[in-house]
């Protein structure tokens, strides 16, 4: 299943390239500062029930950003992100539950670690060239071959899990408070997003968006599609080991289907299209969206197992029928109709 | 041992019988849509409770509830291709597949809240004991489920080849432009399509069902083989989904056999990367 080649930029790519020349607005700057220090404070004035839903937000909105790196903007499009979420969390809390090796440095590890997955992963699918939902079937393969593996071996504690002692020492990526842990999720999310911002800028973010509107036309160009789309996955997945470290580490607890689940690859891509596949600020506005709505259901609904999930579904359904360019898309879409009405 | 691999090698043709059957539906739906349905799972866990449904209701065998299964599943999969799927029909990417998964998001969810997590069954009076033939057993759901599964097969594949809307179905799935300037409502046609597919899936739910407890989760244990199944036969091959069908039915009971139950679901992950990687196109479809 290609894509049709039509012969025109779409809308996203035109934006992309508008942004390149002109960068935000100072409307946008304030915007995104605002929130920035808003989210800062929420330690002074939340409760540590409420932070945990800021943490969920943050973290979620920084693994669907991940997720937008490689299939946003390089489009292709992964349904197995778990993969490289479960390798990061299952390397940190293997490594220092049975091996006594820092977290820290049990982070790395995983970085390197979900690189080399991501690389086996991309070098077959992507030598084969595989495309569309046959790449998107085949993430989805790997992520439950590593599911298995993990379930069934007894070095990585089989379907029991692995629970982390906690120990609230920073030395041991554990802090006393909620706060600790909301300072790193808002660095984490803020670095990729100021770095996906920037390499948009850069002839690489151009390389990425040029192979998803058309690989093909592309690679006529002259740009080796391969390496880009490998380094796209490669770079996405050692991102995403990092969220699975952090969560690992926030809820010191981790089992096969928490790490490689399949709803855990869907979470990774949920807010990306409520917000705006292959923009900057959609996924953040989409985890921000999502993560309270199901959160509050959670609470409201919670006699009726389920039904927030329900919730989260149709949700999915509706943004992809009524907006199939997110919050980003609808924004822009009533600005140009205003600025038509001018 | 013998026994034990003859054994296997029954037990396997009559699963991968109803496998065959489900990654039917996948196939045809992606062959006339060129859609991936992610929801195929969670369909046949619909299958599953309505038949239930039917069985406890009315007080009758899954078999004898299979006619309403089969209407009622035609029914929710036209109205899925219909309001949910027509719209974006046009729209590329993957937004299509998207939508399938939440519509599993959904159907999974719904069916948690209506009946619960608790395990149902049904059991069919005089199939509690399996068929003895000297040292192998034959379980009785099983086989009868592998005889309906023949003959709802040979039966789309009549409809399909012989009949004026499986002309038109065909038609789409080769070029649904051309369909349309010869006069026939594409859109109506997907929603044909569509609703046999998940027929399909609903069959093989409502035939599984004296087979094994039921949850609302069952569905999903089936969902990636059916994708297996599907994609090594060739995608939008409804022969090649049968053969496959069997092929993987056998190959899972061989490694539960050999490597252990746990690890069997591995090799089929594997057979279907390296399926993915070499032929893509599947065992029947043309050269990739």
């Amino acid at each position: 299943m290609e894509k049709k080649n039509t012969g025109t930029l779409s809308p996203l790519l035109k934006r992309g390239i508008n942004t390149t020349s002109g960068g935000m607005s100072r409307l946008q700057i304030i915007i995104v500062l605002a929130v920035s220090i808003f989210v800062l404070l929420t330690p002074q004035f939340l409760s540590s029930y409420r932070l945990n839903l800021v943490i969920t937000i943050l973290t979620a909105a920084y693994f669907a950003q991940c997720w937008n790196l490689m299939s946003g903007f390089t489009g292709q499009f992964s349904f197995g992100h778990a993969a490289f979420y479960g390798v990061g969390a299952y390397m940190s809390s293997i490594l220092s539950v049975d091996y006594g090796v820092n977290p820290w440095i049990g982070m790395l590890a995983g970085m390197l670690a979900a690189g080399i997955v991501a690389a086996i992963i991309g070098y077959l699918s992507f030598h084969y060239n595989l495309r569309g939902d046959y790449f998107a079937l085949a993430t989805m393969a790997f992520c439950e071959i590593l599911r298995v593996i993990t379930k069934n071996t007894e070095f990585f504690h089989a379907s029991t899990g692995v629970t982390i002692s906690y120990s609230k020492d920073w030395k041991q990526m554990q802090f006393g408070g909620k706060e600790g842990y909301l300072y790193v999720a808002f660095i984490m999310l803020a670095a990729i997003t100021f770095g996906l911002y920037k390499i948009r800028k850069t002839k690489i973010g151009l390389y990425f968006v040029a192979i998803r509107e058309n690989e093909d036309a592309a690679k006529a160009l002259g740009i080796n599609a391969f390496r880009y789309k490998m380094t796209a996955l490669i770079a996405s997945a050692m991102l995403t080991a990092l969220a699975g470290t952090f969560y690992a580490q926030y809820y010191l607890y981790i089992d096969p289907t928490i790490c490689f689940g399949n709803s855990v690859s869907v979470s990774a891509i949920t807010p990306c299209i409520i917000g705006g596949t292959g923009t900057i600020f959609g996924p953040i506005i989409g985890a921000a969206i999502i993560e309270p709505i199901s959160e509050l259901t959670n609470a409201l609904l919670s006699q009726y197992v389920g039904l927030n999930m329900v919730v989260y579904g149709l949700i999915l359904v509706l943004a992809i029928l009524l907006m199939p360019n997110g919050v980003v898309g609808l924004f822009h879409k009533l600005r140009a109709k205003k600025q038509k009405g001018e | 041992m013998n026994a034990s691999i003859l054994q296997s090698l029954i037990d396997g043709m009559l699963m991968g019988g109803v496998y065959a059957l489900a990654a039917l539906g996948i196939s045809l739906i992606f062959g006339v849509m060129k859609i991936t349905n992610f929801a195929h799972g969670a369909l046949i866990t619909v299958g599953m409770y309505i038949t239930y449904e039917c069985c406890t209701l009315l007080g009758v065998t899954p078999y004898v509830a299979l006619p309403i299964t089969m209407v009622l599943m035609f029914l929710i999969g036209y109205i899925i291709q219909k309001i949910c799927l027509n719209p974006i029909m046009g729209a590329g990417g993957h937004n299509q597949l998207l939508l399938t998964q939440g519509i599993a998001i959904v159907l999974e969810n719904l069916i948690l809240v209506l009946f619960t997590a608790n395990y149902k069954s049904v059991t069919v009076p005089g199939f509690e004991t399996a068929i003895r033939l000297g040292s192998i057993t034959i379980n009785k759901p099983k086989l009868v489920a592998f005889l309906f599964v023949a003959v709802i097969s040979v039966g789309i594949y009549l409809v399909l080849n012989k009949t004026d809307l499986g002309k038109a179905i065909r038609a789409t799935s080769t070029q649904p432009d051309g369909a349309t300037l010869m006069g026939i409502v594409v859109s109506k046609i997907n929603c044909i399509a569509f609703g046999i597919g998940v027929m399909c899936a609903g069959i093989a739910g409502a035939l599984l069902i004296p087979t094994q407890n039921i949850s609302p989760t069952s569905g999903n244990a089936y969902s990636l083989k059916c994708f297996v199944i599907a994609v090594f036969g060739g995608l939008g091959n409804i022969w090649g989904a049968v053969i496959a069908g069997l092929i993987i039915g056998v190959v899972e009971a061989y490694s539960a056999l050999f490597l252990g139950g746990s690890w069997s679901e591995m090799v089929i992950y594997v057979i279907f990367i390296l399926t993915l990687i070499i032929k893509p196109t599947g065992l029947l479809g043309k050269k990739g």
